[in-house]
């Protein structure tokens, strides 16, 4: 095991070769119409780089897939929806199937979606299958997002593409939001209130950005066509071009990979895209769009026949967003009722800060991140290897207390199902959460970091000592002692495998630089400072092998002071001057 | 060692493995281990044969789709155990979903199973540009520039400038028309005023049917609505309703507090609030009998009705308007006047000092 | 003025028919005596200091005790903000002698004929505004499709799905705790026919979509989104990338 398995040589795994060989059946009947388009379009050139492109395999990498697939299903279903859907709020009685609602007045909207639940064959079952998709769209692009952040992936060179992802979850929600208002239900109407709600409180420019809006005072006749416009129109083109734009990147960055043996940040080990990729990939998005055939088949969403048409005058207890607005309406909900009266003027703080201002947070937080890390680190190469979460605890800790905040949050936004489901009061929870949504977030962070320096201490433990063999002994004193076994190479390397940034001292030698230059240049050493000091240094090579040859002597004695001989897993603080 | 961050390394070189900081050298691309599939004949051949099962099902199940799209009626209902669902709506989604389904995986297991699973290695390059290709995109650029004469007659550019900005003007101008302009005036006509007025009947909601104080008890909720919305249609009876929703309640008049500005605005107990929250427009209903707290069930904001409609917990700041209300000569309950203050969700024009604040007369 | 205004404007002459003979009185006064009155005093007086607390019961009427008793939440186990919902120990003629009793402390609502709640022959149109009414006047307190939902500081108006239709006319009449009126006189009793014909349509009918997961709305969509979609979808992921049976 400790022989490198014969690599591939340097110049170029994949030799093109013009194939001399015999020619195989598939060759016999593509050849004709290759160079039919070929003669017009030159698309063999791009047989070169990508038809052998080679992506690496982790279940992790699938998430983006997922988010993929799912958009495409969104377009698919979309489109069959389009066909019987109107966008209008003109008033009709309605004379269709569904008994219930019969003689009601409704609008067009209302009453055409109620036509595709039950008379359209098929109809329920696309909307169903739209809705869920929808669902799992965002859910899949914030779980991307996780991954991406917690594996350190938006490092340089992916920061755009980490802004265009940013971008596209932000479009998502937007298209969700428009999206499940369109059947003008009552539950949806009643969220479309809200949101008129929260854009007539903004200080300033609040009527006038209402009336734009909606043409005038709520709800109006040409809100619903607006959201058509928009979601069927608008960001879907957006998204499209973003996705490409994504995807593009994806490519000519090459994918990321986890470290390992044999993996470098010089290459990218994995499957080419013919076939094996195609094969998997192609099935996953059958895979992605067959199990949100078979939700919309077996798990109802959005009733919005029992929910009723939108009336101004109605709303039903238990009125939530759909999931990924959830953690602005916890905010809504929790926020304490500040408003400001100055003489004819009001500012209501109680509406505009959760509304606009934890948007803007939680968006903001996303995009700048990864500039705010490469200012601390000061680190300008390319990152093409993958971090493990522990070997970044205070990225991770972030992450997870950022994770937390929004967590809280969403249960507050449904923090009269928490007080029904579980028995509590509502005003209690509401209060909980107040401060909770402040607290939890750093006592996650505190948590979090600590797990990841533990983890590192264990993988540090691995590496001098070796793995724990289960196997005791007990020497002729009488004392116990477990035998380790050394790990191997390939698994030492990726313990190792992963950067170092050192928390820096203040700087002494200012020399030629400004006052704000060096104020800038402090606070950024304060900042590796915060991030870096508690990180385990990985083990020199003279500690490895003093280590081994310890071992080698074939014991891990507990000496008489009670310590044990073997390098302890320090935790030495890292300072460079 | 020096000031510098000890890693940052200029440029856009991709990092390797430096021997010095990296304990462990990389042993490389652990070898090659073939699957089952690789050297067992039978294996694969069960492989095979679970691919091409998946792949078989899946025209039965799409011709079953088109059968029970044509065959199955939209007015039954299966009842499985907890699943009672439209018959015709679940058979479409079970065949369609698991034809896609058997094809994903039989695809899937195409490529885990049987298809050469050697990893290969690809060479990465830097994401940045050769010099080569950044020194021809310099120069050539700023051959380009002064081919221009751009640089000589910068007025030009100048001009040119301030006509791209000023072309925007048109396109920002012709959105002007996106709604009316919420002046002072246009506030008064539309989101400060109601339809209420002197001497339109309270009647409830749906129904459209009056009622007297007699017919009202203690502790009673009505959703009302004033008689002259059923005179509106469409999205001109929606927008009315959105700002005109009342609700009536009858409370004991020795548990409640009624200012002496508003003592002639009920009726032996019988007060008329609007329905619509002072947060952000939620219709309330949520009438608490014994408490008199009125709780929104969009955002928890809670009124208590028993005191001209203050808020006593939750995000919303001002107090439910109240409505005044009187006796027409039959005796049904009408309203006096349209609403002091402007019902619904604030905004920052709207004169807030009105509103009935605890201690107020 | 006051005095008068409110003598000419008083809540309306109860409905109270024949307030049941004597001798169903009579056991009604002994069977309040045993379970109720330690609450609500010897003579239905009640008492609003001490530990133990209960309303007076003058002016409640026959239909308040029905709808309490039968549906268990009276007697309380204990003083508290809710009276939920337990067995009931009294039989239909014990339930009904008490109400009996109870209507003689003072004019209240009666106990409906069982015509004003009997929807079997509903004309369509009733029920479609049954709905109407339904999300005009319940919705905001017991969800969408009577699943319930939550009141301040810990309670709560509880599901209507399974209560019989004699128990949602005697709650919409009476006003249990919380609960407002809705005074037949206002909301007639073809309305509240319609409304429970409409509810009772609307949970005998399957859900057309599925599985209900819960009746809650987005907020339990979103869960199952996030467990059966995407969890689903992860789980294949995981069998997608993972390296398959070796030889060795």
């Amino acid at each position: 095991m400790a022989q490198p398995a014969a690599t591939v040589p340097d110049e170029s795994a994949v030799q093109a070769q013009t194939p001399k060989k015999e020619l195989g059946p598939v060759f016999k009947v593509a050849a004709g119409p290759t160079k039919y388009l070929d003669d017009r379009l030159g698309i063999a050139g791009l047989g070169r780089p990508f038809l052998r492109k080679v992506f690496p395999d982790h279940w992790s990498f699938l998430l983006g897939e997922i988010a993929l697939y799912s958009f495409i299903v969104l377009i698919l279903s979309g489109i069959f929806l389009t066909i019987w859907f109107k966008p209008s709020m003109a008033e009709i009685e309605y004379e269709g199937t569904y008994e219930l609602l019969r003689g009601i007045q409704m609008s067009e909207a209302y009453a055409s979606t109620l036509g595709l639940s039950f008379d359209i064959r098929g109809g329920l079952l696309l909307r169903q299958m739209h809705h869920w998709a929808a669902a799992v769209f965002v859910a899949a692009m914030l779980a991307h997002s996780l991954r991406i952040f917690f594996t350190g992936a938006f490092r340089k060179p992916r920061e755009i593409n980490w802004l265009i992802g940013v971008a596209m979850l932000t479009l998502g929600i937007i298209n969700g939001f428009t999206g499940y208002s369109l059947p003008d239900d009552l539950l949806s109407g009643t969220g479309l209130r809200f949101v008129d709600g929260l854009i007539r409180s903004i200080p300033v420019i609040g009527t006038w950005a209402e009336f734009f809006t909606f043409a005038g005072e709520f709800p109006g006749e040409l809100i619903i066509p607006r959201l058509y416009m928009v979601h069927i129109l608008l960001v879907p083109a957006l998204l499209l071009g973003l996705i490409a734009a994504h995807l593009a990147l994806v490519v000519y960055h090459k994918h990321t990979q986890y470290g390992g043996p044999g993996r470098t940040e010089g290459n990218v080990v994995g499957f080419p895209v013919f076939p094996v990729y195609a094969a998997k990939a192609g099935g996953f998005f059958l895979i992605v769009f067959g199990v949100l055939t078979l939700m919309g088949a077996t798990m109802q969403i959005n009733p919005v026949w029992v929910f009723g048409p939108y009336n101004p005058a109605e709303v039903t207890a238990g009125s939530q967003p759909d999931w990924y607005m959830g953690f602005v309406e916890g905010g809504i909900r929790i926020m304490p009722n500040w408003e400001w009266h100055i003489g004819s003027t009001t500012w209501s703080w109680n509406v505009a800060i959760p509304g606009l201002g934890l948007m803007g947070l939680f968006f903001g937080l996303m995009a700048i991140y990864p500039f705010v890390e490469a200012w601390v680190t000061g680190d300008k190469r390319e990152h093409h290897v993958l971090d493990r979460p522990r070997n970044a605890p205070t990225r991770t800790a972030f992450g997870v207390a950022a994770i937390t905040g929004y967590s809280l949050l969403m249960i507050g936004g449904g923090n009269d199902l928490v007080a029904t489901q579980f028995d509590v009061s509502l005003n209690a929870v509401t209060n909980f959460l107040r401060v909770a949504v402040f607290v939890g977030p750093v006592i996650a962070f505190l948590v979090t970091k600590r797990i990841c320096i533990g983890l590192q201490r264990a993988d540090h433990d691995r590496l001098i000592h070796g793995a724990e063999s289960g196997v005791i002994d007990r020497a002729p004193s009488g004392k116990y002692s477990e035998r380790h076994r050394p790990i191997g190479p390939g698994e030492a390397f990726r313990l190792i495998e992963h950067d170092e940034t050192p928390a820096l001292l203040p700087v002494t030698d200012v020399d030629g630089m400004s006052v704000r230059e060096i104020r800038g240049e402090q606070l950024r050493r304060r900042a590796t400072r915060f991030f870096f000091i508690d990180t385990l240094r990985r083990p020199t090579r003279a500690e490895l092998e003093e280590a081994a040859r310890h071992h080698a002597h074939g014991h891990d004695e507990i000496g008489a002071d009670g310590e044990h001989h073997a390098i302890e897993a320090e935790e030495e603080h890292h300072l460079a001057k | 060692m020096s000031d510098d961050t000890s890693q940052g390394r200029p440029g856009t070189e991709v990092a390797t493995v430096d021997e010095e900081r990296y304990p462990v050298p990389d042993p490389g691309l652990e070898p090659h281990i073939p699957r089952l599939t690789d050297v067992d004949e039978r294996a694969a051949n069960r492989a095979t044969r679970q691919v091409a099962t998946f792949f078989g099902l899946v025209p039965l199940l799409s011709i079953g789709f088109v059968v029970v799209y044509f065959a199955v009626p939209g007015n039954v209902w299966v009842d499985f155990g907890p699943l009672r669902a439209n018959t015709r709506n679940l058979l479409l989604g079970l065949t369609f979903g698991l034809a896609l389904l058997f094809l994903g995986i039989g695809a899937v297991q195409w490529g885990r199973k049987l298809m050469d699973d050697e990893e290969k290695i690809d060479y990465r390059h830097s994401a940045a540009s050769s010099d080569d290709d950044k020194n021809y995109m310099l120069t050539e650029l700023d051959k380009v520039v002064d081919e221009s004469k751009l640089t000589r007659r910068k007025i030009i550019g100048r001009t040119l400038l301030a006509a791209l900005a000023t072309i925007l003007l048109p396109m920002i101008a012709g959105l002007a028309d996106l709604g009316p302009w919420p002046t002072k005036k246009k506030r008064a006509e539309t989101i400060e005023r109601t339809i209420w007025a002197p001497g339109i009947r309270v009647v409830q909601d749906v129904t459209f049917e009056p009622f007297k104080p007699e017919d009202i008890e203690v502790g009673q909720l009505i959703n009302a609505e004033p008689a002259n919305l059923q005179d509106l249609h469409g999205s001109e009876y929606q927008t009315e309703k959105a700002k005109a929703a009342v609700i009536v309640v009858r409370m004991d008049p020795n548990t409640i507090t009624i200012p002496p500005s508003r003592q002639d605005w009920q009726i032996g107990g019988i007060l008329c609030y609007s329905k619509i929250c002072t947060h952000v427009g939620c219709p309330i209903s949520l009438w608490e009998q014994q408490t008199h707290h009125l709780l929104c069930p969009c955002h928890q904001s809670t009124f208590d009705l028993g005191n001209s409609g203050v808020v006593v917990f939750g995000p919303a700041k001002r107090a439910l308007p109240q409505l005044p209300i009187a006796l027409d000569a039959e005796g049904y309950i009408i309203a006096q006047r349209d609403f002091t203050v402007p019902v619904g969700p604030s905004y920052f024009e709207r004169d807030s000092r009105n509103d009935y604040e605890v201690g107020d007369n | 003025m006051m005095g008068a205004l409110y003598t000419v404007t008083a809540p309306p002459a109860p409905v109270s028919a024949e307030t049941g003979n004597s001798q169903q009185v009579a056991e009604g006064k002994a069977l309040f005596a045993v379970g109720c009155a330690s609450c609500h005093g010897l003579n239905g007086e009640g008492q609003i200091s001490g530990t133990i607390q209960g309303p007076p019961l003058a002016g409640v009427g026959a239909a308040a005790v029905d709808f309490q008793v039968s549906t268990g939440r009276m007697p309380m186990a204990r003083p508290g903000e809710q009276a939920a919902v337990k067995p009931n120990r009294y039989s239909e003629e014990e339930v009904a002698a008490l109400a009996a009793y109870v209507a003689t402390l003072g004019p209240g609502p009666a106990i409906p004929e069982p015509a004003e709640y009997d929807t079997a022959n509903i004309s369509a149109e009733d029920l479609a505004r049954g709905g109407e009414l339904f999300r005009t006047n319940c919705s905001a307190c017991h969800n969408f499709e009577g699943a319930g939902g939550a009141l301040p500081n810990g309670k709560y108006a509880p599901p209507l799905k399974g209560l019989d239709n004699k128990r949602l006319y005697l709650a919409m009449l009476t006003g249990p705790q919380q609960m407002p009126v809705f005074s037949d006189e206002v909301l007639t009793p073809e309305d509240k026919r319609a409304i429970i014909g409409y509810l009772n349509v609307l949970h005998e009918r399957p859900a057309d979509g599925g599985l209900a997961l819960g009746g809650l709305g987005p907020v339990s969509e979103g869960l199952w989104a996030w467990i059966i979609g995407l969890g689903g979808l992860i789980c294949f992921a995981i069998w997608i990338a993972a390296k398959g049976a070796k030889a060795k």
